[in-house]
């Protein structure tokens, strides 16, 4: 069981001291959550991509590569990539490029996008979010395991005898999930290719992360990868906690009050009771966590929200401190009743295995125009 | 058995909107010989609703509301007129709806207000919304300024109306009246498209 955190990066207002922090402070905040993150222990840090305020999270490779260079053991994943906007091409070289720099510790999260203007800006057409993501991520599977590619689609410029480069580590691609909330078609296409689906969670009812998971989970054994309690499964996860079950609620109240996304809605006592949000005592979280297994069976991966709503940085650190004390348990928890047949989330190390071992997947190049020598050449 | 869900949007108790709402939903049952008639009163959920804007996703009691909606046979909605349209409540409710909702459901329009000067409200606002939502719009719409509560012919015209819902509750299916049904989030989830469909649409070769 993988456990870990995710952030989306917003610049959001302390609704406690009215003080926005800068970008600049945002951003090296997210690295020194990173790092505190592996430091109590978590197994992930992923990081969202957004392309407009109020978020500093775009170029997440930069990002995580920068986190990469000074933590050790961490694994570094997005929250999501923009399969949509961006183009395949660069996602297949970015990524390889930091599994090589980190050594394999980097996976990535599939996703679509938080607004609509974000397409336009790319030269797409959010009408076409369902379409660009299957397409794209259709081209980006082959270009992570065929060295030459000649592809032509509906959404980008045909390739002709492309290779991308860096070939995967090893010769194998960094794993992948989907992420969705409410389109059955991702869930489909995750458990199509046997890859990881992640649900959100957050924010939203048990009823819909249930009803997404079970449709993958069904899916991914129509699909001949296994029986259905061995997909591969995420969820996102929101807690605020002290000691003091009932000093967690007064000070994270004016937070959840004036919070994007859900502030100025349901009351903090409705939300709680709807969406996995836990405000508590460390117990208290111990024990929602643990039950999210109720209604999505035995899965891989859990990534806890902590640093948005404008929440300071010594907050988020103090509650990855907190998260760090109970995190144990929260493996024991996790542990208890799991069947051994139940796989852990895919690593690099896990899926090398998997692939009979390390492969150098260079692919050198044909003729050097100006020497007219081939690298083999010249290196035999 | 024959399900009709009435929608009421009046905000004061007693509501001049309900009172309509409930004599047209009493005629309806008179018209129809076995019908279940539900009164979903939108005052009654409009923090839900407004919660719904925020957040996405319905609050039980809401929930419950939409649920009857979508399975209702026939629909009876009525709204007061607020500057010179449907109330936000009674819109509110509509925008929330998943896209297919409504697709060939069999709907009787009618509004209060205080004087017949707002009555072209029903051809002007409430036609348009339920055209878009691809539902069937009996030809008979209901309009009662405060005045005519005191009119005989508002009586004629309720029979008339319902009577036009009646005869038409459970003949239209949405295949008939809106073409192919659009799948909604939960017809996927029952029955996912497979993917290599969801391949071909997306290379634009199907679908």
């Amino acid at each position: 069981m993988q456990i870990g955190i995710f952030s989306v990066g917003d610049v959001t207002t302390d609704p406690t001291t009215g003080r926005t922090p800068t970008e600049h402070e945002r951003i090296k905040a997210t690295v020194a959550i990173a790092k505190k993150a592996e430091e109590v222990g978590l197994d992930v840090f992923a990081t969202g991509e957004h392309h407009n305020p109020p978020f500093i999270s775009s170029n997440p490779t930069a990002t995580l590569a920068y986190i990469g260079a000074q933590t050790e053991r961490i694994v570094l994943s997005t929250a999501t990539t923009l399969i949509t906007t961006t183009d395949p091409v660069l996602i297949a070289e970015d990524y390889a490029k930091i599994q090589h720099l980190t050594d394999g510790r980097v996976d990535l999260m599939m996703g679509r996008g938080n607004t609509g203007p974000v397409y336009p800006w790319f030269g797409k057409d959010i009408r076409q979010g369902i379409n660009l993501a299957i397409e794209n991520y259709a081209l980006l599977h082959r270009l992570w395991r065929e060295d030459v590619v000649d592809w032509s689609g509906r959404f980008r410029t045909p390739l002709q005898d492309y290779t991308s480069t860096p070939r995967p580590l090893d010769g194998v691609p960094p794993f992948v999930w989907h992420g969705s909330i409410r389109s059955p078609e991702i869930a489909e296409q995750a458990a199509y290719y046997g890859d990881g689906f992640f649900h959100n969670h957050i924010f939203w009812p048990a009823s819909h992360t249930q009803q997404m998971v079970d449709l993958y989970r069904r899916r991914f054994e129509h699909y001949g990868h296994g029986p259905a309690d061995t997909a591969i499964v995420g969820l996102g996860g929101q807690f605020f906690m002290r000691r003091n079950s009932q000093d967690a609620w007064n000070e994270f109240r004016p937070y959840f009050d004036n919070a994007p996304v859900y502030g100025h809605g349901p009351s903090m006592e409705d939300f709680t009771e709807a969406t996995p949000l836990t405000v508590g005592s460390p117990q208290q979280v111990l024990e929602r966590t643990l039950s999210f297994r109720d209604y999505v069976g035995h899965y891989q991966r859990q990534l806890f929200l902590v640093d948005h709503a404008g929440l300071p940085l010594k907050t988020v650190l103090e509650q990855l401190d907190l998260l760090g004390e109970i995190l144990p348990e929260m493996r024991k928890g996790f542990a208890e009743g799991r069947p051994a047949h139940v796989p852990d989330a895919p690593t690099h190390g896990s899926l090398v295995a998997a692939a009979g071992g390390a492969k150098d997947a260079t692919v050198y190049a044909a003729a050097d125009s100006a020497t007219g020598h081939r690298a083999e050449d010249v290196l035999a | 058995m024959t399900s009709v869900v009435v929608v009421s949007a009046g905000l004061s108790n007693p509501s001049s909107t309900r009172l309509l709402a409930d004599r047209l939903a009493a005629a309806t049952s008179q018209a129809l010989e076995e019908v279940d008639v539900t009164v979903v009163e939108l005052r009654d959920v409009a923090h839900e609703l407004t919660d719904h804007l925020l957040t996405g996703f319905p609050g039980p009691r809401l929930a419950a509301a939409i649920d009857a909606v979508r399975s209702a046979d026939g629909l009876v909605v009525v709204t007061p007129v607020f500057s010179a349209s449907y109330s936000g409540l009674f819109k509110t409710f509509f925008d929330v709806l998943e896209p297919g909702t409504l697709d060939g459901t069999p709907v009787l329009v009618a509004a209060t207000a205080g004087t017949a000067r707002h009555s072209l409200v029903l051809d002007h606002a409430l036609r348009p919304l339920f055209a878009y939502l691809r539902a069937v719009v009996v030809p008979t719409g209901v309009f009662a300024a405060t005045e005519d509560f005191a009119s005989p012919e508002l009586e004629q015209r309720i029979a008339r109306a319902a009577g036009e819902l009646a005869a038409l509750v459970g003949k239209v299916s949405p295949a008939d009246a809106a073409g192919p049904a659009r799948r909604s989030v939960d017809d996927e989830l029952a029955a996912p498209t497979p993917f290599e469909e969801l391949l071909r649409r997306a290379s634009g070769s199907a679908g």
